[in-house]
């Protein structure tokens, strides 16, 4: 296996709605400042990733036109994912293991704002199932928390307290979108959105997108005094037969994270993708994190999560505190679909 | 550069996209659309006899093909539900209404639909439901109109 | 399908399992009904759609008759219409030029099947125009001239709508027209077509 890190990570000010520029006018300054702080041009870049989706600002092949801010002609090698940039990134990462590439531009972004996000994300579902009956995705999410709470597996309060310090981190957070919150027990006198499910316990919805740059071996230490190295990655899919599946888990975590390797050191931060409170149990159940650990300082998803973005920033997350020296292992999460149906775990570590 | 200096000036225009998707329903789910419209409700039975409704072509688990359908009861028991008090276009009720997991008798895995049951305060997880089915004659899954709670849940 | 070693897997391809490729018959309960084969989903979603900055400056040019590029600093190229992007660059564009308004055929096609409300009577041209002082070109309608003498490095000038009818659309430009002026030499328009 090749040695390869993020060494660059840049993202937007992440906001309700960014009404006057289109998504490629949104992502652009992205790019450019992932690239200009490592002093790389895109022709140093070998191969360049994104995750997006049309459905999301009813942009046709928006990714398309997104890569104009990225200097695609002459012919540079590209794909895209529509999913969250994280699986970009696991295919960037790929790329450069097969060594078709040494280095790799990965972005993932989104503009929710143009349509009904919670009806636009029923789309992502069965279409002979679940697709007709327009079940919209907070309902969906309140699902999950009514078995969880059914189960004993988490209570009302503990979703408030999760909802709580994500947002209270998130005041340290220069890119959050929500930042600040009343006490728990202020937060529990609140109306429902959908019962279970109050408002803080939903993700804003979100404008916003996120770049980063991955670099093998010397290159990355060459762009980088203390790269954040990708020693362990994978992903994993349950089941998208709701019905079929126990609401209250998601193995695919499990699963993902011993194959990444979780669990051959002590995890000192992580960053985990969970857009709706309750699933923030589910992935900590899953992972086995210990007490001790500082889960998502940035504020999570519950603090910005800007859809095909949400989980890539998880990764650039956890790098910008390994380059920066705060801590020296440390694990990401992302999820895409639903429920927590798929789920990728990044293990990264800088040079002790 | 002249940039439109606020958001009024910054052109925005609604945009509606739609299609009529037609889909192609293969034996299992045509068979179990088929049924529903007889107000009758297939399952299919898996590798490890568990029964799956509603049906689907591979087993969740081992990805064999499955060919067993059988017939369930049109009642069942809710698994999970939420409370949607917010109609979007194309919902199947268009009151407040619950989402639900309903495992129908008969079946081992859940199926999503809504209950007309007027409140949050009617439903419960474990509560009894039923089919009720269109007025109408409709294509595929809409011959289920929604679930409405059993008689024997209302009065417990 | 003939047998086939698979040069980076561990089984050839004849040795895939029974039953991957094809569903077995399936025993159903009997049903009085003719089976559904097919069913019909409707989906629509509807969208605030933004152009963006860039294409806000165009559209909003358009309806003031004139035809608006960009160009990034220190670039020579001029897009349009604009994206806000220098897309051989990767970089914003920092300037608004104005093009044209005449122009180039650099592409055409001779279309026999209309379709669309506002689609000439067929067959009509459709054609690639690039405006004097632009690096691409635009999508638009060439009328005025029989559509089997339309040519590559013809020069045409665009129709607009009357200004009382305009507004900040592609429209405003109803269809383009020939003008009196010589061809342009095929080896000028390379890195244009």
């Amino acid at each position: 296996m090749r040695d390869v890190a993020i060494v660059s990570v840049a993202q937007t000010d992440h906001v309700r709605a960014e009404p006057r520029r289109n998504e490629v006018e949104m992502v652009q300054p992205v790019i450019q400042a992932a690239l200009e702080r490592i002093g790389a041009q895109i022709s140093d870049i070998g191969f360049t990733c994104s995750g997006s989706s049309d459905y999301l600002a009813g942009q046709a092949f928006s990714f398309v036109m997104t890569l104009d801010a990225v200097g695609a002609w002459p012919p540079i090698a590209e794909s895209h994912v529509e999913m969250d940039g994280a699986w970009a990134l696991y295919e960037a990462w790929v790329k450069i293991q097969a060594r078709q590439a040494d280095t790799a531009l990965v972005y993932g972004y989104s503009k929710s704002s143009p349509g009904d996000l919670p009806r636009v994300l029923t789309r992502q579902l069965d279409p002979y199932y679940y697709a007709p009956l327009w079940p919209d995705s907070v309902a969906m999410a309140a699902l999950q928390a009514r078995a969880m709470l059914d189960s004993g597996a988490i209570t009302e309060t503990e979703m408030a307290e999760i909802a709580h310090r994500s947002r209270t981190a998130a005041e340290s957070n220069p890119h959050a979108q929500l930042k600040g919150s009343p006490p728990p027990e202020e937060l529990l006198a609140g109306d429902y959105v959908a019962e279970p499910l109050r408002r803080h316990d939903c993700p804003p919805i979100t404008d916003g997108g996120v770049a980063v740059v991955l670099a093998a071996g010397d290159r990355a230490r060459q762009w980088a005094d203390r790269p954040a190295w990708i020693t362990g990655i994978d992903h994993r899919v349950d089941s998208h037969n709701f019905g079929a599946r126990d609401l209250t888990r998601a193995p695919s975590v499990a699963i993902a994270a011993r194959n990444a390797g979780v669990g051959y050191g002590a995890v000192e931060v992580a960053e985990l993708c969970a857009p709706f409170t309750h699933q923030e149990k589910i992935l900590r159940t899953e992972l086995s994190l210990d007490d001790d650990v500082v889960v998502n300082p940035s504020g999570g998803a519950l603090a910005a999560n800007p859809i095909m973005g949400a989980g890539l920033i998880r990764l650039g997350e956890v790098a910008q505190r390994i380059m920066s020296g705060e801590v020296r292992r440390g694990l990401a999460h992302a999820t895409s679909g639903q429920l927590l149906q798929q789920n990728l775990v990044a293990v990264l570590e800088g040079d002790s | 550069m002249g940039d439109p200096s606020s958001t009024q000036e910054v052109l925005r225009a609604p945009l509606t996209i739609g299609y009529d998707f037609k889909r192609t329903t293969g034996p299992v789910i045509g068979a179990f659309f088929t049924a529903l419209a007889e107000h009758r409700v297939l399952a299919i039975r898996d590798t490890r006899s568990r029964v799956l409704c509603p049906p689907v072509e591979y087993d969740p688990d081992s990805g064999d093909p499955l060919t067993e359908m059988l017939e369930v009861r049109p009642e069942g028991t809710v698994t999970t539900w939420s409370w949607v008090s917010t109609i979007r276009e194309g919902q199947p009720l268009q009151e407040p209404h619950a989402l639900a997991m309903i495992r129908l008798d008969g079946a081992d895995t859940s199926m999503l639909h809504v209950i007309d049951c007027g409140s949050p305060e009617a439903i419960s997880t474990g509560a009894r439901v039923r089919i009720r089915w269109s007025a109408e004659p409709a294509e595929g899954f809409a011959n289920i109109e929604c679930f409405e709670l059993l008689e024997e849940d209302r009065d417990g | 399908m003939g047998e086939r070693d698979d040069p980076a897997g561990d089984r050839s391809v004849a040795a895939m399992p029974e039953g991957l490729w094809t569903q077995p018959p399936v025993e159903v309960p009997e049903l009085d009904m003719e089976q559904v084969r097919r069913v019909t989903e409707p989906a629509t979603l509807v969208y605030t759609y933004t152009p963006g900055l860039a294409q806000t400056r165009f559209l909003r040019g358009l309806q003031e008759g004139r035809i608006l590029g960009e160009r990034a600093e220190g670039a020579t190229d001029v897009y349009v219409t604009g994206r806000g992007m220098d897309p051989v660059l990767g970089r914003a564009t920092t300037e608004s030029v104005e093009v044209g308004p005449n122009a180039t055929v650099t592409a055409f096609c001779v279309v026999h099947i209309g379709f669309g409300e506002k689609a000439p009577p067929t067959p009509f041209v459709s054609a690639l125009i690039r405006p004097d002082g632009a690096a691409v070109s635009l999508y638009g309608t060439v009328l005025g001239i029989p559509y089997d003498e339309v040519r590559i490095g013809m020069r045409v000038r665009p129709v607009w709508l009357p200004e009382s009818e305009r507004s900040a659309t592609f429209e405003c430009i109803t269809h383009w027209e020939p003008i009196d002026e010589p061809d342009v030499p095929a080896e000028e328009l390379k890195g244009h077509m």
